[in-house]
Order: C-alpha cells, then sequence, then structure tokens
C-alpha cells in the first residue's frame, strides 16, 4: 500500500472510498426547492447584460423564469435552442467571467444568480427525460463533412441536421466529445456526462461519426471537398508546447493533457500512478485540472508554476480558488529554466521573474523544487491542415466561420478566438446556419 | 423599553398583541402556552351552540399562496368553529381566565340567528369570568351556508339586531367582527354601533380559492375532488385589511367606535401601521400559523423599540395619528408636482425601471449608452411604478418639484398653493374658486 509520502511516480496514494469522494461532482445538482429559491433572485433584467455575455446568447432570463415556474424542462428546451451542449457548458464554462460576472446581482451585492447550476438543473431534466426534443427538416440531400466530434463539430454536426442535411463526422479519437470527453477535469464530468451527452446529440438523426479517421492520416481536407457538398474543421489544437528547458525530456516529464485524459479514461483510479511531488508549468485552466487532479489522486506536494503574476493566469479566480481550495500550492512569476535528475526527474530549478513594463525578464534568481513528476500546461498548438489562410498560428476565418478555402468553414479552438466549449458551440452552430444558407442558395 | 400595556375597552392587556379566534386558540392547551410565550389576550376559537359540536372536513382544511422560498403569503382554510363540546370549552375558558388574570380573554361566538339561541350561551359564557365577546359574524365558509358567520355579517340590520340582543343579555364588552366581503365596510360597521356594540374587529377571512390543482382540476384545498371557497388571510390580505380599518376609522358615524385590527399583522409595524390607522390593538393568527407562539416576541421587542426611538410613551401616543392623512381622492393636492429621480450610484442597470416605464407607463426612462438609465421629466407623471419594481431600496426616489419652477411636462409654473379636483377647471361640478 502507497500513501502520499511513497516517493516516485506511484499508484494508489488514497484509499478508494476517498478517490470516490474526490472525484465527485464538484457542485452537486440543485433539488427542486434550491433551483427554486435561486432562481426567485433573478430579477429578468431589460436587454439583460447576462444574454450579451453569453458568447451562444441563451435567453437566460426567459429560462430561469421558466424555472421559476415549475418548468424546468422548458427551460432546458429554451438553452438547448441555442447551444446543444448547454449541459456541457453548465458544468465548465467560466460563467464568473461570463454570464455570472455580467449579472447585475453580481455588481449589486457580489453574488451573481448562479446561472451555471440552473442551467445545469434545466439541461438535466430534459436529459433525465431520455427524449431528444429537436426534430429534424425536410431531407435536402446534402451532405456534409465535420472533422472532429469535440463541442465545435458536434454543434455544426447537430445544427446541420436540424436543418435536414447528412453528416458525416471524422474523428481521429475512438470516443466523441473532444475536450469535453478527454481534456477536463473528471468532477466536472461525472457519471459518463461527456459520453452520455454526446449519445442524447446524436438522437437527433441525420449524423454518423467515423471513429478513427484522422485528418491527413486517413482523410483528406481536399478529398473531404471532392465527396461533400461543405466542411467543416473543428479540429482544435494538437502539440504542446515545450518547456524549453534543460531536462524537459526527463521521465516523469509529460504533457498535462495527457494526464487529464488517462484520467477521464480510467476505469479504475487507484491504479493511477502520480508523483510525491508535482509540478505544474503554466496558469490556465488545463494547468489548475492536472494540479488539482493529482492533489486529489494524493499527491503529496503540488504546485502551479507559472511565470507571470496571479492576474495573468489563464485560469480564472474561481479556479485559482478551487487550486488553493484542495491544497494545491501556487507560484507566481517563476519560469522552468532545468529538470534535473538521473534519468527520472527529482527536481525542478525556476527562475524568478519580473513583468515589469510588460517584459518578462528574469531575475537571476533561482528555486529548487523537489519534483518527480512535472507537467507541461504552457498551450497547445494548432498543427494546420495545408491549403488552409492563418491568421497568427489559427485557421483564419471571417465572422461566419468561412476559411480560406471554397465550401470550407472552420470553427472551436482551431480558429482564433477564445479556447472555451461555449465559444466552440456558437462557432459550429453559427457556421451550420452559414453552411445551410450556402447550400439553399 | 417603552411599555406596551394597552387598554382596549376597558380590558387591560401587558401588550395590545391578542391571538385572533381561530385555530391557535381552540383549546387550553394552546392558550396557556400562548400566554406564557407572551400574548397579551386571546379571542377563543368561535363557541356553537350546545348539543352535539359541528364536524370539520377530514382532507385537507387549508390552502396556501406562497412567495419566494414558500413564504407563507396567504393561507385560506375551510375549517368551521369549534368542533369540541362548549361545555369542555367553557370550562377550558374558566380555568385559564382564572389562572392569566392579566391577560385579555375574549370568547368568540357564533350560533343562530335566533334571540333564543344568543340568550341561552351568554349566560354560560358570563360565567367563565371572560372579559368580553365577539361575535363571529364574519366566517365565509361553511357556516355561513347555515346562515351564521359571513351571512349575517353581510346584512347591516341582522348585525344590529343581534348586536343589540348581545348587549341586553352580557354585561361586559360587545366586539362584533365584521366580514370583508361586502362593498362597503361602513355599512356594517354603522350597524353595530345603531345595536349598542362596543367595538368592531376587522377583518375576518377573504372569500378565495387559492389555486386549481391542473391535474385533477379541482381547486385546493381539495377534497376528493372538489373544493369549497374559503377564508384567505395572512401577509397578503392586509392592504385590504388596512383600508377598511381606516374607512371605519374616519367615517363621521363610526368615528370613535373602537376597532380591533385584524389581517396579515406580522411584523411590529404591521401593528403599528394598523394601529396608527386608528384600531386600539391588533389581533394575529396567520403569523403564529407559520412561526409559532413565539413570533409574539418579535412584535413586542419592535414595536418597543419603535416607541423609544420615536419617544412614545405608550400605545396611545400613536393610536388613530394616521387617520387624518386618509382622505378621498378628489381632495389630494393636484399642485404636488413630483419627478423621479434615479441614484446612479445606487443603480445596478437590471433595467427593470425601463421595461416597466417604456412597455407599461409614460415612455419617461431613457436608457443610455451602457444601460444607463434617466428619467424624462417632460414625460414622467410621477406615476412611482419604476420605485415599485426598482429591487433596489432608495435607487429610485420621488423628489417633490420646488414652487416656482416649471414642470417640463406640463410647462406650468408649480405652485405651492394647494389645489385640488374639488376646484380644478376640468371638474364639471367645481366649484368656482374665490
Amino acid at each position: 500500500m502507497t500513501s502520499p509520502l511513497t516517493p516516485g511516480i506511484v499508484p494508489g496514494r488514497l484509499p478508494a472510498d476517498r478517490l470516490t469522494e474526490n472525484f465527485d461532482d464538484l457542485h452537486a445538482p440543485y433539488d427542486g426547492h434550491e433551483a427554486a429559491v435561486a432562481a426567485d433572485r433573478c430579477y429578468f433584467c431589460h436587454d439583460a447584460p447576462c444574454i450579451t455575455a453569453c458568447p451562444t446568447a441563451i435567453d437566460i432570463p426567459l429560462f430561469i423564469r421558466q424555472i421559476a415556474s415549475g418548468q424546468p424542462e422548458a427551460a432546458g428546451h429554451t438553452i438547448l435552442e441555442q447551444n446543444i451542449l448547454g449541459g456541457m457548458c453548465a458544468r465548465v464554462c467560466p460563467t464568473e467571467t461570463l454570464c455570472e460576472e455580467a449579472c447585475v446581482r453580481e455588481a449589486a451585492e457580489g453574488a451573481p444568480v448562479e446561472i451555471g447550476r440552473l442551467q445545469r438543473h434545466a439541461t438535466d431534466a430534459v436529459m433525465a427525460r431520455q427524449v431528444h426534443p429537436f426534430t429534424r427538416a425536410a431531407p435536402t440531400g446534402k451532405r456534409v463533412a465535420v472533422v472532429g466530434a469535440g463541442p465545435a463539430g458536434l454543434a455544426c454536426a447537430h445544427r446541420l441536421a436540424m436543418q435536414g442535411h447528412d453528416v458525416v463526422i471524422h474523428e481521429a479519437r475512438p470516443k466523441p466529445g473532444g475536450l469535453n470527453e478527454y481534456g477536463i477535469a473528471a468532477y466536472k464530468s461525472t457519471d459518463d456526462f461527456a459520453a452520455r451527452e454526446v449519445d442524447w446529440l446524436l438522437g437527433i438523426g441525420g449524423i454518423t461519426i467515423a471513429y478513427g479517421s484522422a485528418l491527413g492520416r486517413d482523410v483528406t481536407l481536399e478529398g473531404l471537398r471532392d465527396t461533400h457538398d461543405a466542411v467543416f474543421l473543428g479540429i482544435g489544437l494538437g502539440a504542446v508546447n515545450a518547456l524549453g528547458a534543460p531536462g524537459d525530456d526527463k521521465d516523469g516529464v509529460s504533457d498535462a493533457v495527457n494526464f487529464i485524459a488517462e484520467l477521464r479514461q480510467a476505469s479504475d483510479l487507484a491504479a493511477l500512478p502520480v508523483g510525491r511531488n508535482v509540478v505544474v508549468i503554466g496558469g490556465g485552466m488545463t494547468a489548475v485540472d492536472a494540479a488539482v487532479q493529482s492533489k486529489l489522486l494524493g499527491a503529496e506536494n503540488v504546485t502551479i508554476a507559472y511565470r507571470r503574476g496571479r492576474d495573468r493566469m489563464g485560469a480564472s479566480g474561481f479556479e485559482q480558488d478551487l487550486a488553493a481550495s484542495k491544497g494545491v500550492r501556487i507560484l507566481t512569476n517563476v519560469r522552468p529554466v532545468a529538470v534535473h535528475g538521473n534519468g527520472a526527474a527529482a527536481e525542478i530549478e525556476l527562475e524568478y521573474t519580473t513583468d515589469a513594463g510588460g517584459t518578462l525578464t528574469g531575475t537571476g534568481e533561482t528555486i529548487r523544487l523537489a519534483a518527480d513528476q512535472v507537467f507541461r500546461a504552457i498551450g497547445q498548438a494548432l498543427l494546420p491542415p495545408e491549403g488552409l489562410a492563418l491568421d497568427g498560428r489559427k485557421i483564419r476565418v471571417d465572422g461566419a466561420g468561412r476559411t480560406s478555402l471554397d465550401r470550407v468553414w472552420a470553427g472551436g479552438d482551431c480558429t482564433t478566438g477564445e479556447d472555451l466549449t461555449v465559444v466552440a458551440v456558437a462557432e459550429g452552430r453559427d457556421a451550420a446556419e452559414d453552411i445551410h444558407k450556402a447550400l439553399m442558395a | 423599553m417603552a411599555d406596551l400595556t394597552t387598554t382596549f375597552l376597558g380590558i387591560t392587556s401587558p401588550n395590545p398583541f391578542w391571538l385572533a379566534s381561530a385555530p391557535p386558540t381552540d383549546k387550553e392547551y394552546n392558550v396557556r402556552r400562548a400566554f406564557d410565550a407572551g400574548w397579551g389576550g386571546v379571542v377563543w376559537k368561535t363557541l356553537g351552540e350546545a348539543g352535539p359540536p359541528v364536524v370539520n372536513v377530514n382532507g385537507p382544511r387549508y390552502g396556501v399562496i406562497h412567495g419566494p422560498d414558500r413564504r407563507v403569503m396567504g393561507i385560506n382554510n375551510i375549517e368551521l368553529i369549534t368542533d369540541r363540546p362548549l361545555e369542555v370549552n367553557l370550562e377550558e375558558i374558566t380555568r385559564v381566565k382564572r389562572d392569566y388574570p392579566d391577560r385579555a380573554m375574549i370568547v368568540s361566538i357564533m350560533v343562530p340567528c335566533d334571540e333564543r339561541s344568543w340568550k341561552e350561551i351568554l349566560p354560560r359564557v358570563a360565567d367563565t369570568g371572560a372579559d368580553g365577546i365577539e361575535l363571529n359574524f364574519g366566517c365565509p365558509h361553511g357556516m355561513s351556508e347555515r346562515g351564521m358567520g359571513s351571512a349575517v355579517g353581510q346584512v347591516p340590520e341582522y348585525i344590529e339586531m343581534v348586536a343589540r340582543w348581545c348587549k341586553e343579555n352580557y354585561d361586559k364588552p360587545v366586539i362584533v367582527k365584521l366580514t370583508p366581503n361586502i362593498t362597503d365596510i361602513r355599512y356594517p360597521a354603522r350597524a353595530a354601533r345603531a345595536g349598542g356594540a362596543d367595538a368592531v374587529s376587522l377583518i375576518n377571512t377573504i372569500s378565495s380559492i387559492t389555486s386549481v390543482n391542473l391535474d385533477t382540476f379541482s381547486p385546493e384545498p381539495m377534497i376528493d375532488g372538489k373544493g369549497s371557497h374559503g377564508g384567505y388571510c395572512g401577509p397578503a390580505v392586509k392592504p385590504i385589511a388596512l383600508n377598511m380599518v381606516a374607512e371605519i376609522a374616519r367615517d363621521p358615524e363610526t368615528a370613535g367606535l373602537p376597532i380591533s385590527g385584524i389581517g396579515g399583522v406580522t411584523t411590529w409595524r404591521d401593528a403599528v401601521e394598523f394601529m396608527a390607522l386608528g384600531a386600539g390593538n391588533v389581533q394575529v393568527c396567520t403569523a403564529a400559523m407559520t412561526y409559532g407562539f413565539k413570533i409574539v416576541e418579535d412584535l413586542i421587542r419592535g414595536m418597543s423599540h419603535w416607541m423609544d426611538e420615536k419617544g412614545y410613551r405608550s400605545t396611545a401616543d400613536f393610536i388613530g395619528r394616521a387617520v387624518p392623512n386618509v382622505t378621498d381622492w378628489q381632495y389630494l393636492n393636484l399642485n404636488y408636482v413630483t419627478k423621479a429621480r434615479i441614484d446612479q450610484d445606487a443603480c445596478i442597470k437590471c433595467g427593470r425601471c425601463y421595461a416597466a416605464c417604456e412597455d407599461t407607463s409614460h415612455q419617461a426612462i431613457w436608457m443610455h449608452e451602457g444601460r444607463v438609465f434617466e428619467v424624462n421629466d417632460a414625460e414622467c407623471v410621477a406615476c412611482n411604478l419604476c420605485v415599485d419594481v426598482c429591487p433596489v431600496e432608495a435607487c429610485i426616489t420621488m423628489e417633490r418639484l420646488p414652487a416656482g419652477t416649471v414642470d417640463p411636462r406640463t410647462g406650468r409654473i408649480v405652485s405651492d398653493d394647494y389645489a385640488n379636483w374639488t376646484t380644478h377647471p376640468n371638474n364639471p361640478a367645481a366649484r368656482a374658486a374665490e
């Protein structure tokens, strides 16, 4: 039996019941009365700021009113009309920087209406029924290829299917969902929610998914264009940026996204190895997800090391507080200069930084932390398909998601804009509407 | 702590909070506990005539209206008068009054509308040593179908007749409890006075259906698929009760007639408002049924604290203080011109004032860039709806335009003079102003 104090990267640091407890739902769902009380706090604002703040423009005051008047399922429909992945967004949206930040009660009393939890209450009510609430328009005979079964691809496919088009999704991985399935902390998607949500979404009909079908390996963009009326790329990001410090290749140094994916796919958390001293390099949501889950698996010491100040971290204040509450130490203004160890990582050496004037410079002073496991969480990069114009490091699109290639649209993390599930859903949905318009013209 | 001792009809109680005739006062056990909790008096649950007591339904007898968080806003009931034998009630009243001599003990009575019935019960009630009686002419459900309760209260002649029988056959104070299920409360009040009643108490409950079950299509509370109107009470009825109390207090024919105020009293403030409008004390039921007898502590402490703040030494200092300010619409000062003012620092930008004004009132609020809301004085009629719907207290206020300034809506100079409808040129019946 191992414990948090066992050296190295080992499984089973915590007993099974502790693990179950640790990875339970981050926010327990509201019961009916809690939802009614929370819903009653909504002021039903005129031209509500929360709607404007929502990338998918869900009519939030309306769906909350529907909960208040006793119809959570109808409320769910209102949400899903705008955002077919409203269930997942209710769980993973950084609401504190979106709708809840805009809530007038946040300004008034620092306590917004809990829109995310209410959205979950409503979408859970729809999902509990296990009946797909939308129907397809008459068949158009048009065929659209979607690459990537992540949030953007799924949202696009669903809207296209609703409009009567037939959709084939090419997904490189063995399961659908993209980052919903592989890329977020387990306590945000309990009970296999991501998979259940996709199953439910596919209930619309007219969508088939080809698994293990990767762009550039199994299919080509040219080929898809030749055989389909339109193509939508929702391919996300691929390569993880390197540390850029010696020792990056030592055993124990790996990508946070892989750790997160393995953890999500693990059937037995007790069999999942984790270090005693874990250091996560980065400051975004992925860094927090990796750090918190390391701690929840039983690592003794977990540190997030971020090169700039707290205010520059990609992770929201809520996520930072969550990390702190789980016992993760957040070290800011440090950057990795070397990973030390004989074959396997044993220590990481960090240099203090200053970003006075906006330029990040090292101070020369360093600190060494024990580190038998180091996670890179310093961003991912697009692996760009050939033939597409880029905008910086992302695929260039116009407002409707049109790329530089005729009949090819794109959306989600592979295009410019915030890398959020809810943004991906909005882009996929809007591209579908534009594709529909183009195909029916 | 200001002394709350209040004397009503010569009956002194340590505070003006009596429990109304209702389930909380149905038996010795409850009433002793109520007195121990601090209630100043009780009106015992209504007694009926001797013989087999009435029976109640055996299904739900209460319906409810909930506010946020299931806050009880109103309850209706289809319960009848006491369903315990008269003898048992009389014995218990006697014992409790003997043990709590400093508390008011009023006995509510409802017997058939004939003199013999009243003559039979009154001496027996007198023997209990109770301080007075209250004639239940109010209950709108059940007993009214048998010619009692509100069936009596809706006919001023009956009120006068029965009140007179009671005064002739009972030595202590007689209070007539009025039903609000009439068009003009002044008529039954005048009848009570004409019959010699010492006071009126009001309001009794309002005929009501609280809701409809949409699965069974039956009204609530539902008994085997059917429902019957019940009597509505609780915070929701307070505005109706306040007006009726005020109408009696300011009617020249009933002015000075003591009033026991009833209808949704939940806080000390409610009680003070009833008393300011002329009630000599108040009776409480729904608040006790919702929160238990302990709620009286808030009533006592709250009223006392408020009196200390205001410098009132006795409840008599403020009873009736608001009555002179209740008037007819036609006497309201039309030269009192106000405009809504929005405190931009307090505003949380919800836009409810805008939606309300734009959609349902006078299009007198501008919505500027950045969700800044501003009143357009040229359109504002000072209706107060924005104040009412604003979720932030004191964010929107009504400010009076000083005399001499121009009201941008009418283009007229605001006058200092008092001028009302009776002299307004648009009034065909206006008297010429001299």
